[in-house]
């Protein structure tokens, strides 16, 4: 008896383990592409941010002097930051609001309602080259249809993208026109809400907005910390729009819409800068992991979590 | 200043659960004290609610035409000779319909080739992230192994790591691969799984009964039959989702191409449209019959899979499959 007992156990002992191999074997994808593509790609750049590699013959240690040249003696860096702080500080408040009005209106018992939320969503499938030449044309001082609609108004438009000031307006206007992805997020979430919240608030004499702002609101602030981290990485690296709507990269006028990334594009393909570029790609990373870190922090103070899981 | 802006959101929580112990209290309502009994509340009641309805109404049909706008603009424009575009003020239909700028854009923007090229890349891009981002979710999903919930959390960590970081590194390790001005540094990656789709997968996989795996398993099927005869099948919604996503993904990449496509005959569509752009420069006529040509099949696409566009957003819904 007590050797079958052994056996048992000798055979869920190796099972156990078989079953740990197939585990791995089934994520061994993520774990390769992870070292290969993300890994070792970023230990190589953290070490190549102190050389002044450029590529094709040299790589020579050269301490901090790459980071002591940004933060002292390259002005663009200065621009291409505050440019992507303007660009960030209006679009993740800005999406986020928009997305949140948009989906509470799609979420009313409306005839045609499936339509509306196909109408709200399409320019959120639409992107690339294509969508930025469209927006330049739209954009366009004389011809373009912003400004005619304005002269309706009897309001001169401003130059667009050819005005420094107007730069970055045009391209967060451009941004907002594609919120309905994230406006999906937050349409899913309000259909989980429990229709019962309302009615009884609807009972109690809560008006519409009452409604919004003491029932929906809080429900949803699990998703809106979700979009403002991701809304955030992601306007960070704003790049494609500033290449393709800036003449391969320049900048745009008065350098209004060199961004962050696109220097950085400049200084490692341009200029072949390869250190340089490498160590402001760090920068930048570690940029955004603080404000990660800060919107996690500040979550537990605003982010309401039904029932406490999930 | 962004937490003191939010704090307000703190009490009503309190207060909304109060709401609901009101109505739990079915004897104060019967005592009929309150208006909300008069014979004619349910009637003005439902007055109001048609009146909102017709409100909000109107405010999605003029919110649909400010969206829809740029895209009829865009096509209009398309099909408009350059002397009715530059024209004051514009026409909002075209005088004369002009097909051939069509035909004149396609002749000088290879639009066939680039549409190829992209199609090609796009495929490859499509099976390797459906087949590898199910394949490696089953792994988070259905088996259980030491240190699986760490390098779980390790793959949605890599999502708040920005592209751009690794990108130079990345090309300097395909240009040591020799892989520069080929298509490898575009589909190679997305064999490996991508973390919002892996994130996406398992959420799924969830939804799926274990007792199915089980049985499967006392029957003595491996895991990688159940995953490729049972698992694959069972999940198409998903997979579906998956597929659209990595599409659209790849279709639009604008990037990748740029950085590692230097042969005018290997372009794709968006570094085609590009270069098209820079030479072009005004010409709107053709710039727009080129953006139309290259949005067509993603218009497509989308209405006809709308659904699961709609329904692969839903991040919370993941249980109703």
């Amino acid at each position: 008896m007590g050797g079958k007992i052994k056996v048992k156990k000798k055979t869920t002992m190796s099972m156990r383990r078989r079953e740990s191999l197939w585990g791995l074997l089934f994520i061994s994808p993520f774990i390769i592409g992870f070292t290969v593509f993300l890994l070792g790609p970023m230990l190589f750049s953290l070490i190549g941010s102190f050389t002044n590699y450029n590529i094709t013959s040299r790589m020579d240690f050269i301490g901090f002097r790459n980071y002591e040249q940004m933060f002292t003696a390259d002005r663009l860096f200065w621009t291409s930051l505050y440019n992507t702080l303007y660009y960030v500080a209006f679009i993740v408040p800005l999406t986020a609001v928009g997305a949140i009005l948009m989906a509470v209106l799609l979420n009313q018992k409306i005839k045609g309602i499936k339509a509306f939320r196909t109408i709200f969503y399409l320019p959120a499938v639409l992107s690339g080259v294509a969508v930025y030449i469209l927006w330049m044309q739209l954009l366009s001082p004389s011809t373009g249809l912003i400004n005619t609609v304005l002269s309706w108004f009897q309001i001169q438009g401003p130059a667009w993208l050819f005005d420094p000031d107007w730069t970055k307006p045009a391209l967060v206007i451009m941004r907002l026109w594609s919120i309905g992805g994230t406006m999906l997020l937050y349409l899913a979430t309000l259909q989980n809400v429990p229709g019962q919240l309302y009615e009884s608030a609807e009972l109690d004499g809560a008006n519409a907005f009452q409604r919004f702002w003491h029932i929906t609101l809080p429900m949803i602030t699990p998703i809106v910390f979700f979009d403002v981290v991701t809304t955030t990485i992601g306007a960070f690296q704003i790049f494609q729009e500033a290449y393709v709507m800036t003449e391969s990269g320049t900048g745009g006028p008065a350098n209004s819409l060199l961004f962050y990334n696109l220097h950085m594009w400049n200084k490692a393909f341009v200029a072949f800068d390869m250190g340089y570029a490498m160590a402001m790609s760090w920068i930048l990373f570690i940029i955004i992991l603080i404000l990660t870190i800060i919107n996690l922090k500040l979550a537990p103070r605003w982010v309401h979590y039904e029932g406490g899981q999930r | 200043m962004e937490a003191k802006e939010l704090e307000p959101q703190k009490t009503p929580v309190k207060e909304n659960e109060g709401f609901r112990k009101k109505t739990n209290n079915p004897d104060k309502k019967s005592s009929g004290k309150g208006p909300e009994l008069k014979p004619g509340y349910f009637k003005s009641r439902k007055v109001k609610k048609r009146i909102a309805n017709i409100f909000t109404t109107l405010i999605l049909v003029a919110v649909s035409i400010v969206l829809l706008t740029p895209i009829y603009w865009m096509v209009i424009t398309s099909l408009k000779p350059m002397s009715e575009i530059v024209q004051f003020p514009p026409t909002l239909f075209p005088d004369e319909i002009v097909w051939s700028n069509y035909a004149e854009t396609i002749q000088a923007f290879p639009f066939f080739r680039y549409a190829f090229n992209t199609l090609i890349i796009t495929v490859c891009v499509v099976v390797g992230s459906v087949l590898s981002n199910s394949f490696i979710a089953y792994g988070f999903a259905k088996i259980s192994f030491p240190g699986r919930n760490l390098i779980f959390a390790l793959v949605l960590a890599t999502m708040m790591i920005p592209g751009f970081v690794t990108m130079i590194p990345q090309y300097i390790l395909f240009t040591q691969l020799g892989w520069v001005g080929t298509y490898l540094p575009l589909i190679v990656p997305a064999f490996f799984g991508n973390a919002f789709f892996i994130f996406l997968m398992r959420q799924f996989y969830m939804s799926i009964n274990n007792e199915l795996i089980e049985a499967a398993k006392i029957d003595g099927a491996s895991h990688f039959y159940i995953w490729s005869r049972i698992m694959l099948p069972l999940t198409k919604p998903a997979l579906i989702t998956i597929a659209i996503f990595s599409f659209n993904g790849a279709w639009n990449d604008f990037l990748g191409p740029l950085l590692y496509i230097h042969d005018e005959s290997m372009y794709t569509l968006q570094i085609g449209l590009q270069t098209f752009q820079s030479q072009t420069t005004t010409q709107w006529n053709y710039l727009m019959a080129g953006s139309t040509m290259v949005l067509i099949p993603v218009v497509i696409l989308f209405f006809v899979c709308q659904k699961y566009f709609i329904e692969g957003m839903d991040l919370t819904g993941g249980t109703k499959g």
